[in-house]
This record gives C-alpha cells, sequence and structure tokens, in this order.
C-alpha cells in the first residue's frame, strides 16, 4: 500500500523502517514478556486455573452459556424495542409542527446526555419500588429499561440522519404526484432509510452489547460477565482465566457484529437500485456521543447527513469517509 | 425537600467524574493520535499493531477494560502506578482503563479528519521535501485536527458518561454515590433527577463551546 | 437485485433477534410447570457455605435450607433455588419473590424491624483470612498498616473501618473471589467477612495450605432464615431447626461442609438465643 503521506522508499529509508520495525517488535516482545513474566509468577497459568474451559463442558454449560444467554436476550430486547421507539422519535424530529419537533427533540437529547448506568441504576430501583417485577426480572428489566431509553435516542438521530441523507428529489417527487405528507414518508422515504441505515442498526448492537456488561458488574444482571465471577469463586480464584475467556467471547462476538455491519455497507454503498444513501458504521461513533448536533439544533445533525450523503453519493472518490481504506 | 442529601457528597462525588474525564481526555487524545500515526505510517508492523489495537479495545467492554486494570494489573501483576492507598490506585486505574478503551475512539477520528486532508497537501508538503513525521506534524494533522473538533467533542461526551462505569472498581464518583443514595434513602425520582441534571449540566455546555469552536476552526474548502 | 438480497439480510438480523428473544421467554415458563414448589432463596457463590456447582447446589446453608422445605412438605427437587445478594435480601422477602432466605443472612435489629428471623441455627463470627505464611497480623489493630479486602455492601469491612483498623487501607469488590485473587497475590494482606465464608474459601482444593483464619472473633454473626415480617413460616421453620439439631442432621451437615476447612464451629445455638 503506497500513501500520500510518504514517498517511495528508497534504501536508507527502507533500512530505517527495518530498524523500527525491529525495535518495535523488540518493545511488543518485552512487554508480552513482561506480562506472561508477571502471570507465571503469581501462578496465573497453571493449567488447572486454565483447565475448566479446556477439558468438559460444565464450565461452559453451568456458567458461561447461561450468562451469554442472558447476554443476548438483553441486547436483542433492548434493540427490537429501541428501534421502533427511536424510529418514532427520529421521525417526530423531522416534523413541520413545532410543538411535536421541539420536545422530541429535548426527550432524545436528555435520554443521550445522561449514561446508561445512571439510567440503569434508577431502572432498578424503580422497579423495585414502584412495581410487582420479580426479583428474577428484575436486573434484566432495569438493564433493558436502561439500554432502550438510551439507544432509542441514538437510534432516532440515525433514523433522522438516514431520512436526511435521501436525494431531495424523492420527497420533490413524492409530492409531484399528490402523495400526502405521511404517504410520502411511509411509502417512500422510510423504506430506503431503512436499507441505508442498516450498517449503523448492526454497529449499535455491538454498543447494546457491550453496555449490558455495565449491569452485570454494577447491578446484579446474571449476564456473561458476572458469570466470571460466579465462576472464578467455585474453580478456586481463577480470575484472570475467567475474565479472559469472556473478555474473548466478548471481542469474537462484537467483532463478527462490526465485520457483518462493514460488509453490509459495503454492499448497499456498491448497490446501484437504491439512492445510494447509506448511513455508515462510523456515523454512529458521531452520533452515540453526543449532545452536540442537537444543541445546534435541527440544523446540527444535518452536518452528519451532510457528511454521509457526500460519501455516498460517488463511494471512494470523495474519500471522506473514515471507512474508505485509503490513507488519504 | 433536599434533607436527604445530607451525609452525601455531591459535589465531591462530580467532581471526581470530572476529573476522571479530564485527565483521560488528555491521555486518550495523546495515545490516540500516536496511534491514529502508527496506523497511516510507512512501518507495517506498527500499522498492524495499531489496527490490531483499535479492533481489539473497540469491541470489548469498558467495563471489563476497567475490572482488567484492577484484577489483572493491580492485584495480579502488582502495578499501583505511584499511588498508595486503593482509593487513589483505583482512581489512577480506571483512568488508564478509560485511556486504553477512548484512544481507539479518537485514533479513528483522528484517522477519519485525516482523510479530510485534500491529497494535494500531503503531495505539496512531500515535494518540498519533507518526511513523514514532518508531512504529518506540519501539515496533515493541523489541519485534521482543525476538522475533527466535532468528532472529537463527542468522544469526549461519550468519555464523560463513560467515567461512570469508574464504580465497578470501587471510584466513589457520581453513579457510585447515585447507587448508594437509591439503596440508602427513599427519594428515587428526586436523587435520579439531580444526577441527570448533572450530567447534562456536564455534556450540554460541552457539546454546545466545542460545536461552536469546531465551526469556527472549521477549514473552509 | 440487490435490494431483494439487502431486504433478506435484514430479515436475517431480525429473524436472529426473534429466535434470541424467543429462546429467552420459553425458558421462563419452564420453571413453574412442576406442580406446587418453594423459593428459597441463597448464595450462589460462597464455597461451603452456598454455592452454584455444575452438579447442583451445595454448602451449608443450603442443606439446612432443603431440611427445613422437607420438613415443610417440599421434596429436594421442588425447590427453586434464587441467588439472594447481600444487599438485596430484605427487599426480595418484603415482595415475596422468595418464600425464605438461608443465605449467610445475620440476625440484626435493623433487620428485624424490616423482616422477621427463625433461628438462629449457627453462631460465626467475623474474621479475618491471612495467607499461611504471614505472621505479622496477630490481632485486628494489626490491620492499621495493612491492606484490606471486602465486598461491596457488606458490613464486616465498615465495622473493622469503624471501630477496630480505623487506618486499614480497604478495596471493595463485588465477590470475594475478586479478593482471593490478591490475597494470592500479595496485593492486599487479609480478606475479612464471617469466618464461616471464610473456611468455605480456606477450604477449596486450590486453596489448601495457601490461607489461614486469623481466629480473632470480632462480632457474633448470628445466621437466622429471613422470613416475611409476620409470616407463619417462622414457627414452623424455628420446629424444623430443632428437628434438625436433635436428630444429628444438623451435625452431619457441618462435618459435611465445614469439616474439610478444619473450621471450628460454634455448637448449635438455642432456637432465639441471638448473641450481641
Amino acid at each position: 500500500m503506497s500513501s500520500v503521506l510518504y514517498d517511495a522508499q528508497g534504501p536508507r529509508a527502507k533500512r530505517r523502517n527495518i530498524l523500527l520495525t525491529v525495535v518495535f517488535f523488540a518493545l511488543l516482545l518485552a512487554l508480552l514478556w513482561w506480562v506472561y513474566q508477571g502471570l507465571n509468577d503469581k501462578g496465573q497459568l497453571e493449567w488447572a486455573k486454565w483447565k475448566p474451559f479446556f477439558s468438559g463442558s460444565e464450565a461452559w454449560t453451568t456458567y458461561i452459556l447461561p450468562g451469554l444467554k442472558n447476554t443476548l436476550i438483553a441486547a436483542a430486547l433492548s434493540m427490537v424495542i429501541a428501534l421502533p421507539l427511536g424510529a418514532v422519535f427520529g421521525i417526530a424530529r423531522l416534523s413541520d409542527h413545532v410543538w411535536v419537533r421541539v420536545p422530541a427533540a429535548i426527550v432524545v437529547e436528555f435520554f443521550r446526555a445522561i449514561p446508561v448506568l445512571i439510567l440503569m441504576i434508577f431502572g432498578v430501583a424503580l422497579y423495585s419500588q414502584y412495581t410487582s417485577v420479580s426479583s428474577d426480572d428484575r436486573p434484566l428489566y432495569a438493564v433493558v429499561t436502561g439500554l432502550v431509553l438510551y439507544n432509542a435516542s441514538v437510534l432516532a438521530e440515525i433514523v433522522r440522519a438516514g431520512i436526511l441523507a435521501l436525494p431531495k428529489g424523492q420527497t420533490e417527487a413524492a409530492q409531484a404526484i399528490g402523495l400526502r405528507k405521511t404517504q410520502t414518508m411511509t411509502s417512500v422515504l422510510l423504506p430506503q432509510a431503512v436499507t441505508a441505515m442498516l450498517p449503523a442498526i448492526v454497529s449499535q448492537l455491538v454498543v447494546i452489547v457491550k453496555d449490558t456488561a455495565l449491569g452485570g458488574a454494577v447491578l446484579t444482571f446474571p449476564d456473561l460477565l458476572s458469570s466470571a465471577n460466579t465462576m472464578s469463586s467455585y474453580y478456586g480464584a481463577n480470575t484472570i482465566a475467567s475474565f479472559t475467556v469472556v473478555a474473548v467471547i466478548f471481542i469474537v462476538l462484537n467483532f463478527s457484529l462490526t465485520s457483518f455491519a462493514g460488509w453490509l455497507e459495503g454492499r448497499l454503498r456498491r448497490g446501484k437500485k437504491s439512492t445510494g444513501a447509506v448511513v455508515g458504521a462510523e456515523a454512529v461513533e458521531d452520533i452515540a456521543g453526543t449532545a452536540h448536533t442537537g444543541a445546534a439544533g435541527t440544523t446540527g445533525a444535518a452536518g452528519t447527513a451532510d457528511g454521509t450523503a457526500k460519501t455516498s453519493g460517488t463511494p471512494g472518490a470523495s474519500g471522506t469517509s473514515g471507512t474508505d481504506k485509503a490513507a488519504l | 425537600m433536599f434533607d436527604f442529601l445530607e451525609g452525601y457528597d455531591l459535589l465531591g462525588a462530580f467532581w471526581v467524574t470530572i476529573k476522571l474525564t479530564l485527565l483521560s481526555a488528555v491521555g486518550s487524545l495523546i495515545w490516540g493520535t500516536v496511534l491514529a500515526a502508527l496506523r497511516v505510517g510507512p512501518v507495517p508492523l506498527m500499522r498492524g499493531f495499531g489496527t490490531a489495537y483499535v479492533n481489539i479495545v473497540r469491541n470489548i467492554p469498558l467495563t471489563v477494560i476497567i475490572l482488567f486494570t484492577s484484577l489483572g494489573l493491580n492485584q495480579t501483576l502488582g502495578i499501583s502506578l505511584g499511588a498508595h492507598g486503593f482509593s487513589h490506585i483505583n482512581f489512577r486505574l480506571a483512568v488508564l482503563g478509560l485511556i486504553v478503551y477512548t484512544s481507539a475512539f479518537v485514533c479513528e477520528a483522528v484517522r477519519s479528519g485525516i482523510n479530510t486532508v485534500p491529497v494535494g497537501q500531503a503531495e505539496a508538503a512531500r515535494a518540498i521535501g519533507l518526511n513523514f513525521t514532518q508531512v504529518l506534524r506540519l501539515v496533515v494533522l493541523p489541519q485534521a485536527f482543525r476538522s475533527v473538533v466535532g468528532p472529537l467533542t463527542n468522544v469526549l461526551i461519550a468519555l464523560t458518561k463513560n467515567t461512570t462505569v469508574a464504580a465497578a472498581i470501587g471510584v466513589a464518583e457520581a453513579a457510585a454515590l447515585m447507587k448508594d443514595m437509591v439503596e440508602n434513602e427513599a427519594q428515587l425520582l428526586l436523587i435520579s433527577a439531580i444526577f441527570a441534571f448533572g450530567f447534562v449540566v456536564l455534556t450540554l455546555p460541552t457539546g454546545l463551546i466545542l460545536g461552536w469552536v469546531g465551526k469556527k476552526v472549521a477549514v473552509k474548502r | 437485485m440487490k435490494l431483494r438480497k439487502v431486504t433478506a439480510a435484514s430479515a436475517a438480523v431480525l429473524a436472529l433477534a426473534v429466535t434470541a428473544t424467543a429462546c429467552g421467554s420459553g425458558d421462563g415458563g419452564s420453571g413453574s410447570g412442576g406442580g406446587k414448589k418453594i423459593k428459597i432463596g441463597i448464595k450462589f457463590d460462597q464455597p461451603g457455605i452456598g454455592q452454584k456447582t455444575p452438579q447442583g447446589y451445595s454448602g451449608f446453608d443450603v442443606d439446612v435450607a432443603t431440611y427445613v422445605a422437607k420438613k415443610l412438605g417440599y421434596s429436594a427437587d421442588q425447590i427453586e433455588w434464587k441467588e439472594s445478594k447481600s444487599a438485596d435480601r430484605e427487599t426480595m422477602l418484603q415482595r415475596g419473590d422468595v418464600d425464605f432466605i438461608a443465605a449467610s443472612y445475620s440476625i440484626t435489629p435493623e433487620r428485624q424491624q424490616k423482616v422477621d428471623f427463625a433461628g438462629p441455627y449457627l453462631l460465626a463470627h467475623q474474621d479475618v483470612l491471612v495467607r499461611a505464611d504471614d505472621n505479622s497480623i496477630k490481632s485486628p489493630a494489626d490491620l492499621n498498616s495493612k491492606k484490606l479486602c471486602s465486598v461491596t455492601g457488606s458490613t464486616s469491612a465498615q465495622n473493622i473501618k469503624d471501630k477496630l483498623a480505623p487506618k486499614a487501607d480497604l478495596l471493595k469488590y463485588p465477590t470475594y473471589s475478586a479478593c482471593l485473587n490478591g490475597l494470592q497475590n500479595k496485593a492486599v494482606d487479609a480478606l475479612t467477612t464471617d469466618d464461616s465464608i471464610l473456611a468455605g474459601y480456606a477450604a477449596q482444593p486450590q486453596f489448601k495450605g495457601k490461607f489461614k483464619l486469623g481466629g480473632f472473633k470480632m462480632t457474633n454473626e448470628n445466621y437466622g432464615i429471613g422470613v416475611k415480617k409476620g409470616s407463619d413460616l417462622k414457627n414452623k421453620i424455628n420446629k424444623a431447626l430443632q428437628d434438625m439439631v436433635a436428630d444429628g442432621s444438623w451435625k452431619k451437615a457441618v462435618d459435611k461442609n465445614f469439616g474439610p476447612a478444619g473450621y471450628k464451629n460454634e455448637p448449635a445455638p438455642k432456637i432465639g438465643d441471638i448473641k450481641s
């Protein structure tokens, strides 16, 4: 891969690069060695601590898989509930009526400004004090509530970006053939926007899966992460081993979701039939962060949408998207 | 109405949240930029490291990273980052964990910023004989940063909210205090409103001010 | 063409989500199938007291609860075990999530205001667990210069901080097993909670000979069986506990669960005899 940031390498540059490679490799190796030594000294690499995961299935069937199942249930439930809710709020923010637009904007910005953990802690206390949800379900309800409130507002922004990313001609054509506003939205804009948003939605699923771990660590939700706790008390405090296994499962799960989102995005961008508008995975991180777009009012989000529309118009050529692999 | 607040150090807890945010922000800006430089640089091994780092870290829950700093680095490898006493040690570990996590996102933001700088800029820089580090330091990064104020603001706001995860290793920040309070006091809605308000106050001005700054400094093309 | 593929892809995502939720709801239904059930709250992560294992549940609290349930007319397979974390116990009883709780549950005046207790069925004491080769901790006061680990929501840690060793450096984790890791690696010097719980950890095969109890008897912890306030279960459970001591089952359960740990337990307490 040649980059515009540096010249084609001559003999001196090549030698320097080899030197850099060697030094960097040595540094990495030293770090790894240090970690290995440290763990080995403390007996963390003893086979006894890792055995439960590699010989026999009892560690998996008793602790890990039930935990993973709960993590997936919470993530899937949150997504399924948050998606329609987000769509409603996203569309409401595009409304022509101020009395719809403004309250929707306030709700969305409010929940995006609050940490998920705060929402979850609120959820747990809410369900235990004001409802008859049993103690088994309460952590799940609380985790899902927190995730839904937060992610619905993020999805609202994604939906809005997806609709705004569509070429203006779509709305104009719909109006020209006499469709009402609702009809324009439901039969022209939304179907296209949903397709455009798919990669962003899958990426948001990664965020949700990661956030379920909060419920395991701070609340009493029996998710994948908390299964590591129960497990390590039974297998003689193999804390490092348990947490490593759990971390690897998270990485594999999320990495496949991320790759799927990337694949989907590439596919949609290449597709000729659609309008070519795609809300990429990168847009999620922008949106997920912030009160920034909303702070600037309705025009703010158009910024995100503009960016996406620009890149998607002629794929690769404008090169403003972070997903384009060219270095510059 | 607010007498239940007595005995709780509300401002102290939010001050810890602010300190966590600021220290981690500075740290992850530096480390994230270094990572971005590695990722666009000429040395394949460094590029590979940068890519692997970002892909791994982005896919682990922050909670797991923070727990690892305590259980792994501190309790197993004996690192205490020069602090004495667990309240100090865990605070520093939380900052470290937040930097490790957030820098992956900073790296991606900076890299997308580098992508917005027109090719001609780098070509011109190379034409006058600048080498890779000079091209990056003198020409590309200054422009890239100006165009990524927006995305970086989002990362900063996400970071502010993510500091609550430090509660998992017992750092006495806002979420830890809130959990304590809702378990011991009856005014659930009021307590939640106070903490929600606290975070809105922390994040909204950040978004507004930096949003304005971003527009100001953006390179007009 | 492309659109159809995209629709197929989105259908796949949806299908994935639906199956994930479907297996979730299916699981919820299976619990209530087998006639009358009794719901008992225990600990899931305290070896020797209440621990979830691949073979089911084991520990002294589990044995006591099983015996009591039998006397109340429930066989072992009619018991539904629930995890009751320390901070959740009163709420679970008040709301009727469980019928009773046997989860290293000390009888205290504060708790008695919210729930009723049957028993006590075991007298334990707050103690510390230290490394077997560490002879520097001879009295609670020695903890002043030491690193101490406990769990969030535990009264033991606060007790040491408030009364016995105010200068101890306190670390709190969600579970004891996280503390054990640090204790083994010398990142902390002592782990504090009830000696009955500590003995269970010390007796785990992986830790044989590595840890020892301080033997300080810093407090009296009267383990009771918590029931909802005003519940008529209290008297029935008291009766069952008396039987358990009388017919030797209590002794058997003690030997089985605490024997390997070499834990010198106190004799069976009399019902209602709460040592402060």
